[in-house]
């Protein structure tokens, strides 16, 4: 019953002269998503084109490509990272794409520190590229041709969620290699003829190229499945578009504070700096951790403001829950904007410190009181947003929509109170 | 079991009559008359199997996940937590997962593993939070699967039982677990191996199961032998799901099912297990396969010192599980760090596992009005199997965590020991519990264990792969109601099934 009277209250508030419409800020949302997965593809496109003459001629070149254009590749997929959490399509892709960590001996050789073998995973240090079939738990898996398939079908094998094939981070292992400095300098080191099958470093220097092609190419297919979800008549925009547009902006705002709140200044920071453990370092392999971080808070400015550069410099702007907020409480818009914006310094200030001063390992590293307060002040910045993001939800009066009058026995979801 | 007696019901003579008895339910004290009522009405048994009951879906109230169903269907937090609890909750999922290293190591937070441990992570046992497996035979590494030890007590030593200052004597070598693995330069403990009898029972309509009862050994012991008298029982991590809401169940409401000595003659009899929480006092024991533990803290401590060898607030020594007779091992490097807390595991991160472990959120159920799902839903009250699994309860309203409070649950348990007969006995007795018998697990969730990983088995050893397994091995008090579905037909057997299925 609820829809129509939302739909119905929509229509008034579009009679207004400059009032936004919800279901036009969906609309907007959604058309930002597509173009930022639209845009990690093109990226990704770009990244198997470099894979490719990575792997045609092994070079210092080819290789330092790759990695740039795994590094241009992350610019618009961390952008994207505001709709998950909101939208269950999306949450239920993501761990393909983006899972981390990892127990990178999965994949390739590691240092001798590594160990070789872990309590329970038994896939920990089981090494694919060196092997053409694996056994474990007494079955044999064939191994000998590395493909989108297999790579599939590794991942999180045997329940285990490090145990990661596929994505990103998979990809920036075969691209950089372990990062063997703890919280001194420097990023993983592989050298170019890991890849070159003439002068082969590593071993397996043709079946290491054969899984960085198939990891790329699976990568693309990914993408290109969100793109066709968030495209017209596709799955995760109907999902927002065809019902109560007070869901839609709830899935919106949940996506904001739980990215903000838990995922970024949670999980991704502060266990870094409690534990003072560079693994606990989101773009570990390649020292890009600062630039992952720092793309999270733009994407989150680009659904609250409604607006998105593009890679190629166009930009998609349109009813933002900006506007709508200042419809309903000026002096809210201008809290939140300011919150958000105290938040956007701070990220670029760790960013232009992971530029020029330290990486972000170092950063969260024991003792280094400046490193340690430059990541602490973006994770206060993004908590005290969403504690005004937070009166923002209530203010527009979208709190707990999915459970609203759940006392009426024909709701299946109800729950007693 | 005997059916709860609410005193603030019964007027009159009723009230009379029942307050003489010494252990009539308590008024809950958390609630007002009103909500009282409120309680005592929505947490009745139903009868009428021709619908789904009101909130039944939503099996864990309003911290009930409806997040799609997929392996990572166990790992998704209560539905209401606010941000900042969902803060906690991913760090403590962060630490939930994290390899923990052997002292001394680079990363002096991260360190302290062992000397002797079973696993790295708890995500090692607990897979996606889920349910760990039994080794399908001898020749199969034991992964989320560990043995605990002990000796039969002189009359002393079960003073010490009986005071609850421990629940077991361990082996005066290895101690009350069995650790497989070890920091380098000390032995293992040792390896367990299983092996399996056949067992098979015909069941009506001509169909015969083969259930599996292990036979356990331990070979490659790192330390001489075992005492002689040592006694064993294995053990599989259970799920995580519910924890919390299981920790807010008023005690009482537990305690009104308990009949110790089957005085209403049902066959059925159910008793509260005691143990000394953290702080040194009695609290019903709800956690654990025998229910030792009464607190989510208390477990989650108890996990770090015996499984992962790492020292907490609660369990201090660094060497975990090391016996005095293991001396090498009591002098290996530990990894706590003074300006850090001075424990491996520092308060504060023990803090957020157990706010991890209490969040960790039940999925709504599947199906929950279809036809063959509400026939099975009949059989299984018909049979009796809801006198021990209970179905539900509302949470108390003053529990600290606020998405937890005041919440229609129904976890299927009734959270009290049971002799389970010979059958499932492990012959080995831990505090007031004894060895038939065992804590009722709760239920929930119990249909997507397979979805959450493919390998998990049912029971305390793992031993049954099926739920059909898991009924037929039920004997003792259990036993009429085992019965009971080995006479079932056929389609009502599978129907019962299909209910469970849809948990």
């Amino acid at each position: 019953m609820k829809f129509p009277v939302a739909l119905a209250m929509a229509a008034v508030g579009a009679s207004f002269a400059h009032a936004q419409e919800p279901s036009a800020v969906l609309v907007n949302y959604a058309d930002i998503a597509l173009a930022g997965y639209e845009d990690s593809l093109e990226t990704a496109r770009s990244l198997q084109s470099a894979v490719s003459a990575l792997i045609d001629k092994p070079s210092e070149e080819t290789l330092a490509a790759a990695r740039q254009a795994w590094l241009a590749a992350r610019v618009p997929y961390q952008q994207t990272e505001a709709f998950r959490f909101g939208n269950p399509i999306v949450d239920e892709w993501e761990g393909r794409v983006n899972a981390w960590p990892l127990d990178e001996g999965l994949i390739d050789y590691v240092d001798a520190g590594y160990g070789t073998e872990s309590d329970i995973n038994a896939f920990y240090a089981i090494n694919v590229i060196a092997n053409d079939k694996l056994s474990v738990g007494g079955e044999t898996i064939d191994t000998s041709r590395i493909t989108p398939e297999l790579l599939r079908s590794l991942h999180e094998v045997g329940g285990i969620e490090a145990n990661v094939a596929t994505g990103y981070h998979a990809i920036e292992f075969l691209l950089w290699g372990q990062d063997l400095n703890g919280t001194n300098p420097g990023a993983g080191d592989r050298p170019y003829t890991d890849f070159d099958p003439a002068s082969c470093t590593g071993g397996h220097c043709d079946r290491r190229a054969q899984y960085l092609t198939a990891a790329t190419d699976l990568l693309i297919s990914d993408l290109e499945e969100m793109v066709s979800n968030w495209s017209g008549g596709g799955a995760a925009r109907n999902a927002l578009t065809q019902s109560d547009p007070n869901a839609g902006l709830t899935s919106m705002l949940t996506g904001l504070g739980s990215l903000s709140y838990g995922e970024l200044a949670g999980e991704r920071m502060k266990l870094g700096l409690l534990l003072n453990d560079p693994e606990e370092e989101h773009d570990c392999f390649s020292d890009n951790t600062h630039n992952s971080h720092f793309y999270d808070v733009q994407g989150i400015r680009n659904v609250y403001f409604g607006k998105y550069d593009r890679i190629d410099g166009r930009t998609i702007e349109g009813p933002s829950l900006a506007a709508l907020v200042r419809d309903k409480d000026p002096v809210l818009a201008d809290e939140m904007e300011a919150k958000l914006d105290a938040t956007y310094e701070a990220a670029k200030a760790l960013k232009s410190r992971a530029e020029t001063i330290e990486a972000y390992d170092q950063m969260i590293g024991e003792g280094n009181a400046e490193g340690n307060a430059a990541v602490q002040a973006v994770i206060d910045g993004l908590v005290d947003q969403t504690r005004s993001l937070e009166r923002v939800i209530a203010a527009l009066g979208v709190s707990g929509v999915s459970i609203e009058g759940s006392d009426s026995l024909d709701n299946p979801d109800a729950v007693f109170q | 079991m005997r059916s709860r007696l609410w005193v603030f019901l019964l007027a009159g003579a009723a009230l009379t009559t029942f307050a003489v008895q010494a252990d009539v339910p308590r008024p809950r004290d958390d609630l007002n008359a009103r909500d009282r009522a409120r309680v005592e009405k929505v947490t009745r048994e139903t009868t009428d199997f021709s619908k789904a009951e009101s909130f039944e879906k939503m099996q864990a109230g309003a911290a009930t996940t409806t997040k799609h169903i997929n392996p990572d269907i166990f790992s998704h937090p209560s539905a209401n937590l606010k941000f900042e609890d969902q803060q906690r909750f991913l760090l403590g999922n962060g630490l939930f997962r994290k390899d923990w290293v052997t002292a001394p190591s680079s990363t002096e937070a991260s360190d302290g593993l062992g000397p002797l441990f079973n696993a790295r992570a708890c995500q090692s046992c607990h897979i996606k939070d889920g349910r760990g497996h039994a080794p399908s035979g001898p020749e199969e590494q034991t992964v989320s699967f560990l043995v605990r030890l002990s000796v039969p007590p002189t009359e002393e030593e079960q003073k010490k039982i009986s005071a609850g200052h421990v629940s077991a004597i361990g082996d005066p070598v290895y101690g009350g677990q069995l650790q497989d693995f070890a920091a380098a330069g000390l032995p293992a403990e040792g390896r367990v191996r299983v092996a399996y009898e056949d067992v098979p029972i015909s069941l009506s309509g001509g169909e015969t199961v083969h259930l599996r009862k292990p036979v356990l050994a331990i070979d490659k012991l790192g330390y001489g032998s075992l005492r002689p008298d040592a006694m064993f029982s294995a053990r599989v991590a259970p799920p995580m799901i519910g924890l919390g809401l299981i920790e807010a169940i008023d005690e009482g409401d537990i305690l009104a099912r308990e009949d110790p000595d089957d005085a209403d003659g049902d066959g059925v009899s159910g008793r509260a297990r005691w143990v000394r929480d953290e702080n040194g006092e009695w609290k019903l024991g709800r956690f654990g396969w025998k229910g030792n533990a009464a607190t989510i803290m208390q477990q989650s401590a108890d996990a770090f010192s015996n499984d992962m060898g790492l020292s907490t607030p609660l369990a201090p020594d660094h060497w975990g599980e090391c016996t005095q007779a293991q001396s090498a091992c009591r002098t290996m490097p530990h990894g706590a760090q003074p300006h850090l807390g001075g424990q491996e595991v520092p308060g504060d991160l023990l803090d957020l596992v157990a706010f991890y472990s209490r969040n960790l959120a039940v999925p709504a159920r599947r199906e929950v009005d279809h036809p063959a799902v509400l026939a099975g839903k009949r059989a299984f009250y018909e049979a009796g199997c809801a006198g021990c699994h209970t179905p539900k309860y509302v949470t108390r309203r003053d529990v600290a965590v606020l998405s937890l409070a005041f919440q229609l649950i129904w976890p299927y348990s009734d959270l009290l020991l049971h002799d389970l007969g010979e059958g499932l006995a492990d012959n080995r007795p831990e505090g007031t519990a004894t060895g038939r018998e065992w804590r009722t697990p709760p239920l929930w969730g119990i249909g997507l264990t397979k979805t959450v990983s493919g390998e998990a088995t049912y029971l305390h050893d793992g031993r049954a792969r099926t739920l059909l397994e898991a009924i037929l091995w039920h004997g003792g008090e259990a036993e009429a109601a085992r019965n009971k579905v080995v006479e079932m037909e056929k389609a009502e057997r599978e129907n019962l099934i299909r209910f469970l299925e849809s948990l």
